[in-house]
């Protein structure tokens, strides 16, 4: 029986655990084609993320240390999509790599730690998670073995992080020093509100801030994303940031409700310098991927706005926004992974006339720049209007007004993109692409995606109907 | 009653199409794409015709007023208790009205465009963009929930940006069209935040449930809303206020009508849909569908009444002054537009007192119809001379005959001559402000004077003036395609104002009298003939050709000759006084200060975005600093909250 349940509770953690052993031995093995291995790994996905749709109830396990609900099973499921979408799209630029196996294992290694983080049940257990996706990251980040900035975006990376974690850390203790406990259940009752609380809180929401990239702690993002490769790029800015926001809501809604009044503050703060400094810089950005990431810090900015409505509503519209956000910024991040491991440009002006070689690949990415814009009827418009809505409950209009206006910067950049691929002029466009048909189909699912989830109500019903 | 189910089909037919023309048209169906375009519309418009009839004649009364039927609704999202996002299809007198126009307009640009566009390349995406457009439109008009609207509105935007855009290759053409989405996209804004407040304190967003609560003094949604307040303003105004700046954006009122000029840069044809009868009369429509609510709040109703009546009166400045026959009638379309939004501010809700209402509506129908026939007739024009200036035409009425009686009814429509269309519609508007504000009619009836005379320059520079210059081979009026569409909307600008018009369209559904009397009739009727004198004195003739002038115009002209001196002294004043003086700066400070601010938000963003570009150096010591610095803002900002 304790067996039974312990395997279904943790069943897409196994499978991934089940998954990284296997490619533990294959690498001890001997060498295996490339393509096949890819194959192979992107079946097992497939299976981990059928995994979270079967429907098997919630529990605890280990004394409260782990604990899941159908919630929970679902913004796994998310992560495990867009895992999935990720290796389904670096198929070229892994193609003509050596050390596939590494690559897919720190992934994986990174997505069991947030799999555990979001369903931590205690700090310790929480700490752990974020640790465990953390450092696999920066050595993945360095993955372009013969770039230099691939290394320094290594470098800043866990750099950082180590800062940003003992800073969390140091919260953690404070808020032990001040409670003795570290179960989420038993934390509510004996917060305070004292000095010493307060403080360690801000240390706290400090380090989430850090991992969400959110404004003044967000200086990391530009240059890793930057350096990092695309593949590796798009998980920091889709998985991780998406696994790190589920449990900040969950922490916050949850954990931290009796210091509400004050996160509500921080939270407004933090929310308006995110929308604007990430729109601001975006404006100003030539290479691609570094547009993407401030662009990716505004969209930070707007989900802030949603968590701050501390209701029902608010979770779900977070939750919403991001399986939103994880099309929308795959399918952007697709099409730029694919130009770039085929091409190695990266600059917006290469982009100039790309509609007339590549219209598929241009159409694609102005529907996932549409979508970020929110642009209806694309998706990233509900998604962008339900954190608004949720935003406004709370009767602040001057911070959805400051986030509308903001929306509308944001499209002045995002067309500047659409207007170099269609209309300007170019003398030499991005050559004629070969896309692999298992990159095509990512694209399309992304596509699909970006169109469907904000149509098919169903989606967002269902999102409505779990408990939060 | 009979079922109005069918009615799903019209605005389905174009999707339809352009789903069709859009995957295959550049392939498959490069020459039938226009008539496939055209047979869907056509039904389209067919139906409408059905759903008018069966509506106004048959079913839609009861009692002796019209109702307000939900042919369809699914709920689409469920979002709160008792907040929905519904798609459905609303049948009032406004919508039916609303089917009418778009369709039968959108057909004739249809059958225009066959000719006008024939051996573009891209042939086929035009069309699809046209359905598109007709399809956004047609749901916009039908919807029953403000999301929906919503949706539409800004698909609407999105269609037509690829519409003005459609020439991409022209770098004006892409900037108009990028100009044309920011600013409508930044009214929107107000719009959108609009829909926030109504929906907050309505409970909900389903229009018919929201004029139901918000009319209602006694509801507790009324009393929330009418009691909080910002800024001095109660929410109520607010939330109407914020829902008209997204109307005033699409409908080009004052000071977000910038875009509208530039966007003359899209194909003729596209302007006569866009830009006459449909999308800029989106924010009319927008208003006249929540009117109910705005007749409960004085305030929204005077912002509407003095943004329209200032737009109608500068627009009608500016177009005095242009020389471009497209960006002419842009600036008339503004003015007219501007006449429908005041008339909706006068008017107050319900039985005789809605007759502003009942007029704007009206308008906007009769509109729909000169106005298109006059940018049809202008795209006529450009076809042959191939320029859009005036100086590049002249004397073109020998050379295309039917067109110049066309756009002369047209002309004459929109001066209210009796007994063309716009006559009929004018004379309720200027009526309905008399009743009610006294400034608003004297500005009206002299904007309605203005009106008249740059129309007659326009039609004078044009078809008289000198003699046609056009050299060596032409193709005349080009092919029947497009002559038809002239011919007939020509028929429905002079008959449109024939129809019971207030039996049928007025703010409660009820069916209102109307008196037109002689003594308020003869002063705009008699302004407007003098200005069309004017202007034929001033540019029918090119001035050495008086002896065909004098006996073209016979008496009239040998008695306004001998009074030379005067004719003089109106040429010095508005030649030498009024233009450059009025005229000029009003249109400069159209480009320099409206446009300048818009330019310079844009500038004050890269400004600061260059100013703070020194925080994001690429040294991880100074990351960890600035991270630091957050966390003391954050403590500093909690200690001086809570001390």
């Amino acid at each position: 029986m304790m067996l039974n349940n312990m395997l279904s509770l943790l069943r897409q953690e196994l499978v991934l655990s089940v998954l990284i052993f296997l490619l533990l031995f294959i690498k001890l093995g001997k060498d295996r084609s490339q393509a096949s291995l890819s194959v192979i790994v992107n079946i097992a996905l497939l299976i981990n993320l059928l995994a979270g749709l079967w429907n098997m109830g919630e529990g605890e396990l280990f004394s409260g240390m782990f604990h899941t609900n159908a919630t929970i099973v679902f913004e796994k499921s998310i992560l495990n999509l867009a895992v999935l979408l990720i290796s389904m799209q670096s198929y070229s630029w892994l193609k003509s790599h050596d050390q596939v196996i590494e690559f897919y294992l720190l992934l994986f290694t990174s997505l069991l730690g947030m799999q555990f983080m979001i369903s931590s049940g205690n700090m310790l257990m929480f700490y752990l998670g974020l640790e465990m996706s953390t450092i696999p990251l920066a050595a993945a980040a360095n993955f372009d073995l013969t770039n230099r900035r691939s290394s320094e975006a290594a470098m800043k990376l866990i750099i950082s992080s180590a800062f940003a974690s003992g800073i969390l850390l140091m919260g953690i203790s404070f808020i032990y020093g001040t409670t003795g406990t570290l179960l989420f259940d038993a934390l509510p009752s004996k917060l305070t509100g004292n000095p010493l609380q307060m403080f360690a809180f801000i240390l706290f929401i400090s380090g989430f801030a850090f991992k969400i990239s959110a404004v003044p702690f967000h200086l990391w993002t530009a240059d890793v994303y930057e350096g990092a490769p695309v593949a590796v790029t798009s998980f920091l800015s889709v998985v991780s940031k998406g696994a790190v926001i589920f449990v900040f809501v969950s922490v916050l809604y949850k954990v931290f409700q009796p210091l509400s009044h004050a996160w509500y503050l921080i939270i407004s703060v933090l929310s308006v310098a995110t929308i604007l400094v990430g729109n601001l810089f975006a404006l100003r950005q030539d290479n691609l991927k570094r547009f993407l990431a401030f662009s990716s810090i505004a969209q930070v900015g707007f989900i802030l706005i949603g968590i701050l409505s501390g209701d029902h509503q608010g979770a779900v519209s977070v939750i919403y926004f991001i399986l939103i956000y994880v099309f929308s910024n795959l399918a952007a991040f697709g099409v730029i992974s694919l130009v770039s491991a085929l091409t190695g440009k990266e600059q917006i002006t290469d982009y100039k006339h790309f509609y007339k070689t590549n219209p598929l690949l241009a159409w694609v990415l102005t529907i996932a720049l549409f979508s970020l814009a929110g642009v209806p009827p694309t998706a990233g418009f509900f998604g962008k209007f339900f954190l608004l809505t949720a935003g406004a409950s709370k009767g602040n209009y001057l911070l959805i007004a400051v986030a509308a206006l903001n929306m509308v910067i944001s499209f002045f950049y995002y067309l500047k993109v659409v207007k170099a691929m269609f209309m300007d002029e170019n003398e030499t466009p991005i050559e004629k692409l070969e896309i692999p048909a298992v990159s095509k189909l990512a694209l399309y699912i992304c596509v699909a995606g970006i169109i469907l989830v904000g149509l098919a109500s169903v989606v967002y019903e269902h999102i409505n109907s779990l408990s939060i | 009653m009979q079922s109005y189910s069918y009615i799903l089909w019209i605005p389905l037919l174009p999707l339809a199409t352009f789903v069709v023309l859009g995957l295959f048209g550049r392939k498959y169906l490069k020459t039938s794409s226009g008539l496939i375009g055209t047979l869907s519309l056509l039904t389209s418009c067919l139906l409408s015709f059905k759903a008018a009839k069966q509506y106004f004649f048959v079913d839609g009364k009861v009692d002796g007023i019209y109702q307000k039927i939900e042919a369809f609704k699914h709920v689409w999202l469920q979002f709160s208790p008792g907040v929905s996002i519904d798609m459905g299809i609303t049948i009032d007198p406004i919508a039916v009205m609303m089917l009418v126009v778009i369709t039968s307009v959108s057909l004739m640009v249809h059958v225009f465009s066959l000719g006008y566009m024939k051996g573009e390349d891209r042939f086929a995406t035009y069309y699809a963009f046209l359905s598109l457009f007709t399809f956004s439109m047609l749901g916009l008009v039908l919807s029953v929930n403000i999301f929906q609207i919503y949706m539409f509105w800004e698909l609407v935007g999105v269609s037509s940006f690829l519409l003005i855009g459609y020439y991409f290759y022209k770098p004006s053409a892409v900037a108009a069209s990028k100009k044309a989405f920011i600013v409508t996209r930044f009214a929107d804004l107000g719009f959108l935040i609009g829909i926030l407040v109504l929906g907050f304190y309505g409970g909900s967003l389903d229009i018919s449930t929201l004029i139901q609560k918000f009319t209602t003094v006694q509801s507790p949604e009324y009393i929330s809303i009418t009691t909080a307040s910002f800024l001095g303003m109660s929410m109520l105004t607010w939330g109407l206020t914020l829902v008209f700046v997204g109307g005033a954006g699409k409908s080009a009122m004052f000071p977000l009508h910038v875009w509208l000029p530039d966007a003359m840069e899209g194909p003729t044809p596209v302007s006569a849909l866009i830009h006459a009868a449909t999308m800029v009369v989106a924010g009319v429509y927008l208003v006249a569908r929540l009117f109910p609510v705005f007749s409960m709040d004085a305030h929204a109703l005077d912002i509407v009444t003095y943004t329209g009546v200032f737009s109608a009166l500068l627009a009608a400045v500016i177009a005095c002054t242009q020389t471009d026959i497209k960006r002419v009638l842009a600036y008339s379309t503004m003015s007219q537009i501007g006449y429908m939004m005041f008339s909706l501010g006068v008017s107050r809700y319900g039985g005789e007192a809605g007759l502003g209402y009942m007029a704007s509506m009206f308008h906007l129908f009769t509109h729909a119809f000169f106005k298109s026939l006059l940018f049809l007739g202008a795209g006529s024009v450009i076809h042959l001379v191939h320029s859009n200036e005036m100086k590049d035409m002249g004397g073109l009425r020998k050379l295309m005959p039917i067109t110049h009686i066309a756009f002369l009814i047209a002309c004459l429509a929109i001066a209210g001559v009796p007994p063309f269309a716009g006559f009929f519609s004018k004379e309720e508007i200027l009526t309905a402000a008399l009743h009610e504000n006294t400034l608003v009619y004297g500005v009206a009836l002299f904007t309605a004077a203005l009106t008249s005379f740059y129309m007659f320059r326009l039609y004078f520079s044009i078809f008289w003036n000198k003699e046609a210059d056009v050299h060596g081979e032409h193709h005349g009026e080009g092919t029947w395609t497009m002559k038809l569409p002239l011919i007939i909307l020509a028929i429905c600008s002079v008959g449109a104002g024939f129809i019971g018009f207030p039996e049928f369209v007025t703010s409660d559904g009820a069916g209102i009298e109307t008196h037109m009397d002689i003594a308020s009739m003869a002063v705009p009727v008699s302004l407007s003939i003098v200005a069309i004198i004017i202007a034929a004195i001033m540019y029918k003739n090119a001035n050495e050709k008086p002896a065909k002038v004098a006996t073209a115009f016979g008496g009239f002209y040998r008695a306004a000759y001998k009074k030379f001196y005067v004719d003089e002294v109106y040429l010095f004043i508005t030649k030498k006084i009024i233009f450059p003086l009025i005229g000029q700066p009003i249109a400069w400070a159209d480009k320099h200060m409206v446009d300048g601010f818009m330019l310079m938000l844009g500038n004050l963003t890269a400004k600061i975005s260059a100013a703070i570009k020194g925080m994001q150096s690429g040294k991880v010591q100074y990351y960890a600093l600035y991270f630091f610095g957050g966390i003391i803002a954050l403590s500093l900002l909690l200690i001086y909250i809570w001390k």
